[in-house]
């Protein structure tokens, strides 16, 4: 009898057992309803009033072995969707914005040459943002690193703090000459944004992959890497991979395999 | 000789009452600032808020949008900047703020406040100008009308 006791206590109409019951379907039903919300997401893009969410995290992976020697398509991509002007045309080479650029490499001992792009790799423990004075610098739900130039004061901290020379300052002015889409003025710090633009509007890839693709190069991919179910994700699983600099612990968004 | 005072106050009081009503009425004023040409936007029924609303307070809407924007990736277009640009660019200049009758800088100028927008936004309309509802906000307030209607 005495373990029939309890029992009586939870019948069902016990207060207890109700508040227990509801708490219990409240949870089977926000499960039920995130993960759908999520999938929505993930396979159309995100609505223009939704804010960016952190269960994305875009990143890159970038095969060293298929980007080809002397190909560039990937910074006139760049240059062109962002509005920045190629270095070689720039009055100003030295000092002119460079939001992704190209590096060949050569090991002395072997000669062996590599070729890859370089750009802000969107670390998820960003230098940048650790030592930005205004919070101008900052990274976006999505992982994204951006600079809002609404508080950058263009101190250029962070692009001393970058280790991967990514960022660059807007010397002279502009003239009116910026994309609607991608504003940038003089005085302030900018850099590679995974286009985010173009991510917003729901196109789930960025110009420099786009251009690397349409080239026949396939060097470049771009995704999601919270979600399994993506290439990125698929190909981070299969294929060796590394993080430059990864022993400064940054966790970063771009990886690169065959380097 | 008090009473001829007194009548003599009243009188002056009503002229200058008088002259000062005559100087209310909206004439251009020799020497007074030339009043901004506030151009009719290129499309759209009307604007995202009242016409008063929007003259007071235009900045604060778009300050507001500009973080949400920036910071979370919120790009509605009701109060974004390029939907504003959308509607109100000249079709002399194809510019909000190159020319100084272009819709911005008329009233900046005009109330001498410095715009800060046009350093890193462009002043120009995404793709070729259009006179066309292109604007999603804009289209769905046209359909909207047009269901009230029927």
């Amino acid at each position: 009898m005495s373990e029939l006791k309890p029992m009586s206590d939870n019948a069902p109409d016990s207060p207890e057992r109700r508040r227990f019951i509801g708490a219990a379907t409240a949870t089977a039903a926000g499960l039920t309803l995130v993960p759908g919300v999520m999938l929505i997401e993930v396979a159309h893009g995100r609505p223009e009033d939704q804010a960016a969410s952190s269960a994305v995290r875009w990143g890159m992976l970038v095969d060293a072995n298929q980007c080809a020697t002397g190909c560039d398509d990937c910074v006139t991509a760049c240059s062109t969707e962002n509005g920045w002007t190629p270095v070689a045309e720039s009055a100003h080479p030295t000092q002119a914005p460079q939001w992704i650029r190209k590096l060949e490499l050569q090991d002395p001992l072997t000669q062996m040459e590599t070729n890859l792009p370089m750009m802000c790799q969107h670390c998820a423990d960003a230098p940048c943002v650790d030592v930005c004075p205004t919070g101008a610098s900052f990274k976006r739900a999505d992982g994204i690193v951006l600079v809002n130039r609404h508080t950058c004061i263009g101190c250029r901290y962070c692009m001393m703090a970058c280790p991967y020379k990514a960022r660059s300052l807007v010397h002279e002015s502009l003239n009116d000459t910026q994309k609607p889409d991608v504003p940038r003025g003089i005085g302030c710090v900018e850099s590679c944004t995974f286009c985010v633009q173009k991510i917003d509007r729901g196109d789930g890839t960025t110009a420099c992959v786009e251009a690397c693709t349409a080239a026949g190069h396939n060097a470049l991919v771009f995704g999601d890497m919270n979600d399994p179910e993506s290439e990125i994700s698929k190909r981070l699983r299969e294929l060796p991979t590394k993080q430059v600099r990864a022993d400064l612990n940054l966790n970063l968004g771009v990886r690169y395999h065959g380097i | 000789m008090k009473r001829l005072l007194a009548l003599g106050a009243v009188v002056m009081m009503t002229a200058a009452l008088a002259w000062a009503g005559l100087d209310d009425d909206d004439q251009p004023r020799a020497g007074g600032a030339p009043r901004p040409v506030i151009a009719e936007p290129i499309k759209g029924e009307r604007c995202v808020e009242d016409e008063a609303y929007m003259r007071r307070n235009h900045m604060r809407l778009l300050d507001h949008h500009r973080d949400e924007t920036v910071l979370k990736g919120i790009r509605t277009k009701k109060y974004s900047l390029k939907g504003c640009i959308d509607c109100h660019v000249s079709e002399k200049t194809g510019s909000v703020a190159t020319a100084k009758d272009d819709f911005c800088v008329s009233c900046h100028s005009y109330a001498a406040v410095k715009i800060d927008c046009f350093d890193c936004h462009s002043t120009k309309p995404q793709g070729p100008m259009t006179t066309q509802a292109s604007n999603a906000e804009t289209a769905h307030d046209m359909h909207g009308m047009a269901e009230g209607n029927q």
